[in-house]
């Protein structure tokens, strides 16, 4: 493959999108309205909707019976868990994490924007911002999704009054400047009528429509001047009659760029090696970058397994001990000491926690000294001791190699999505 | 009718190069971790799609996974014909669990309306028990069904095989968490963010085979519930029902109890493509009996179970 097609390759990713909003604010609809007016809805969809909203009694098609999935969420009327969808416009292809909004879900949010790009947060305009706007634009900020657009949803159910919109605004920013987000875009929607969304929004609002605005975006994937970072995830050996000698690092690479005639690291091991190979899914190429699953070739036989980071010249750290900023997931409260596993890219080893020494108030936007145990959905910092060395990134610089997870020994059970560095930029208060 | 199919635009080879590099990354995540795994191959585009990519993800090593088919008996003998090419040609090891042995020795009955659709999950679990996989590889895809798009990539599954959506682990970053306990097992999804146009492109892209029921044939069918059925085993045509020949293919490859085909004349990729995009209905809205039965007729086979 040629380097002019792999360029092409990160300038168009799909746009992994996620939709965040409180209860009530209209998100199945929003997704619903996405969905609807690009198109994607076909047919027979339409029909099971339109007739599961007349046996439910709803004199108007209910675009949320498109998305709610399970039996249960269409009983209560509410969103469990996330769900994916998938919409094309001419100019651009969207995976969508649909998360659900109650407070008691939050770990399903922080699911959606881990791997997302950018962000929609509803706020109905009749309500203002809520505990869980405050709650959602925190979360985005820790987990540095790229971009968050605000959609103004409801104003219908004002006449569009620019007045209040503006107001919103206002305090969206404010919000969003309290939690550390950038820059931050607030758009006024209709879901219901679909204003805002695909359709232009009344002639006071002079920017773009939602759509218009996510077709613009730039990806994660499109960021070629971060380093280099691949972890490896096996060993290609073939020992076959064909192939005896062949030996390649497979990966895929998480940041930056590397190319054939380059010196790579290995870390934690310390190796180092001339890459004089790369092989990727459309054959040998000259160059690999962010996003694409390679196997890569090292002019010496080093020992190097699974678990290992490659880098090139800006090295990873090596350590064993983290810092780190957790958001619990588990069931039970976390404990001090408590024995855990800690799986960073591709690399899992025996941990322990220590002992919290922070706790993020979610109403007053900002950390507060506390060494109580976690419970469900709570963002703390605390350290946790390895047993082994792991390379790991500071996640508020390389959101690829930055986290971890922290897993049951027992289960296997997911306990702790977290956040790799001390620093914890504009959230310190 | 003539098909002039649109060249694919920039953006879609774009995102289907994503696409394919994700699915590699996941397939080799299940190689690494895990000690028995195995995938599931029906013969279908779907499941030609995942043997592909995991060929591209090990090469140029061997592959070290089993496949494994849980056949009704009431598959269309183009598919059982090419299931079996592909598995020579790739050589890999083929495991069949045959639901007419089940029905022989008594451990499942055939049902009055003579599908066998359902009857797949107990031999399916059966199997995985039997043969201790740790892991399966499928082909399923998010936009088929809406509870499909509530499913994580590594889905955990009870001893019972159940799927419990109200108690499945949040997936993180591209960190993938497939420990069980024992007698659990983990299903993959490594084309989960695909959508129906996504795995034509790529047959496209890459000349993926595919068995010949994909395109138009003339084959003769008979009509039930709006769906173009084949005659066989399953039954029919019924008394009231009429043979007649058509031109036609097939959307989803499935038990052939209700599995219907679609009138097509589409004898191409790039002609299958083109139907594709205009078409008003769902790939399984359009062919699979066994997701009207209710609204949330998928999830209630998951619990159970099913694929």
């Amino acid at each position: 493959m040629s380097t002019t097609t792999l360029s092409t390759v990160s300038q168009h990713a799909p746009l992994r999108l996620v939709v965040a909003g409180s209860v009530d604010d209209g998100k199945s609809t929003l997704v619903g309205r996405l969905l609807h007016d690009s198109k994607s809805i076909l047919a027979d969809q339409y029909d099971a909707v339109e007739s599961a909203s007349r046996s439910r009694g709803a004199t108007e098609f209910d675009l949320a019976l498109l998305t709610d999935g399970l039996r249960a969420e269409r009983e209560q009327g509410i969103t469990i868990d996330v769900a994916y969808r998938y919409f094309k416009t001419d100019r651009r292809s969207f995976i969508l994490a649909d998360t659900p909004g109650h407070v008691q879900y939050t770990r399903n949010t922080v699911t959606g924007a881990s791997t997302a790009d950018a962000a929609v947060v509803l706020v109905d305009v009749r309500n203002g911002a809520s505990a869980q706007t405050r709650r959602h634009s925190a979360l985005l900020s820790l987990l540095r999704v790229r971009h968050v657009v605000f959609a103004v949803n409801k104003m219908d159910a004002v006449d569009w009054s620019q007045d209040r919109f503006e107001q919103l605004q206002a305090e969206l920013h404010e919000i969003a400047r309290g939690v550390g987000l950038g820059d931050v875009v607030a758009v006024p929607v209709s879901a219901l009528t679909g204003e805002g969304v695909v359709r232009a929004a009344p002639d006071w609002y002079l920017g773009r429509p939602l759509l218009a605005l996510l077709e613009e975006l730039d990806t994660e994937l499109e960021d070629t001047a971060e380093p280099f970072r691949m972890p490896v995830q096996l060993v290609i050996r073939p020992r076959t009659a064909q192939y005896p000698d062949y030996r390649g690092l497979a990966g895929r690479v998480a940041s930056g760029r590397v190319q054939v005639g380059d010196v790579v690291h290995a870390s934690p091991s310390g190796t180092a090696s001339t890459v004089i190979a790369i092989d990727t899914p459309t054959g040998p190429a000259e160059v690999a970058v962010a996003g694409q699953s390679v196997t890569i070739r090292l002019a010496e036989e080093l020992d190097i397994a699974r678990g290992e980071v490659l880098t090139t010249d800006d090295p990873i750290a090596v350590t064993r001990v983290l810092d780190a900023v957790v958001t619990w997931m588990g069931d039970a409260p976390s404990a001090a000491r408590q024995r855990v596993l800690v799986k960073a890219g591709t690399k899992t080893v025996r941990a322990m926690l220590g002992p919290v020494t922070d706790i993020w108030d979610v109403s007053e936007l900002r950390w507060t000294p506390s060494s109580a145990p976690l419970q469900l959905n709570d963002i703390g910092r605390c350290t946790v001791q390895l047993a082994e060395d792991v390379a790991i990134d500071e996640y508020r610089r390389l959101r690829g190699t930055g986290a971890f997870v922290v897993v049951d020994p027992a289960t296997g059970a997911t306990l702790a999505a977290c956040m790799s560095g001390a620093d914890l930029g504009a959230l310190v208060p | 009718m003539t098909i002039e199919a649109a060249p694919p635009l920039a953006t879609d080879v774009a995102a289907l190069r994503d696409l394919e590099s994700e699915a590699i990354e996941i397939i080799r995540e299940v190689v690494a971790e895990f000690d028995r795994p195995a995938m599931l191959f029906s013969g279908g585009k779907d499941s030609a799609i995942v043997l592909h990519l995991a060929r591209k993800a090990l090469w140029p090593a061997p592959l070290p996974i089993t496949l494994l088919h849980v056949d009704t008996g009431h598959n269309l003998p183009e598919v059982i014909e090419f299931r079996d090419r592909v598995v020579a040609e790739a050589g890999v090891n083929l495991v069949v669990a045959r639901v007419e042995e089940w029905i022989a020795d008594g451990r499942l009955q055939e049902r009055p309306d003579g599908t066998r659709n359902p009857l797949q999950t107990v031999p399916l679990l059966d199997t995985i028990a039997e043969h201790r996989f740790d892991a399966l590889l499928g082909g399923a895809r998010r936009d088929e069904d809406r509870a499909r798009a509530k499913e994580r990539i590594f889905s955990i599954r009870d001893a019972f095989g159940g799927w419990d959506p109200r108690r499945q682990r949040p997936e993180l970053w591209h960190i993938y968490n497939g420990r069980h306990a024992a007698g659990e097992h983990t299903r993959v999804f490594p084309i989960s963010n695909w959508t129906e146009l996504d795995v034509w492109r790529y047959i496209e892209a890459e000349d993926v085979p595919l068995p010949s029921i994909y395109f138009a044939h003339e084959r003769p069918v008979f009509e039930r519930d709006g769906m173009l059925l084949t005659p066989g085993p399953w039954g029919g045509p019924r008394a009231a029902e009429t043979l007649s020949t058509r031109s036609v293919r097939y959307r989803t490859v499935g038990d052939g109890s209700c599995t219907g085909a679609v009138e097509s004349e589409a004898s191409t990729v790039a002609q299958v493509i083109e139907e594709v995009t205009v078409s008003r209905l769902t790939e399984r809205g359009a062919t699979r009996a066994d997701d009207r039965l209710s609204e949330a007729a998928m999830e209630d086979r998951k619990r159970e179970g099913y694929f």
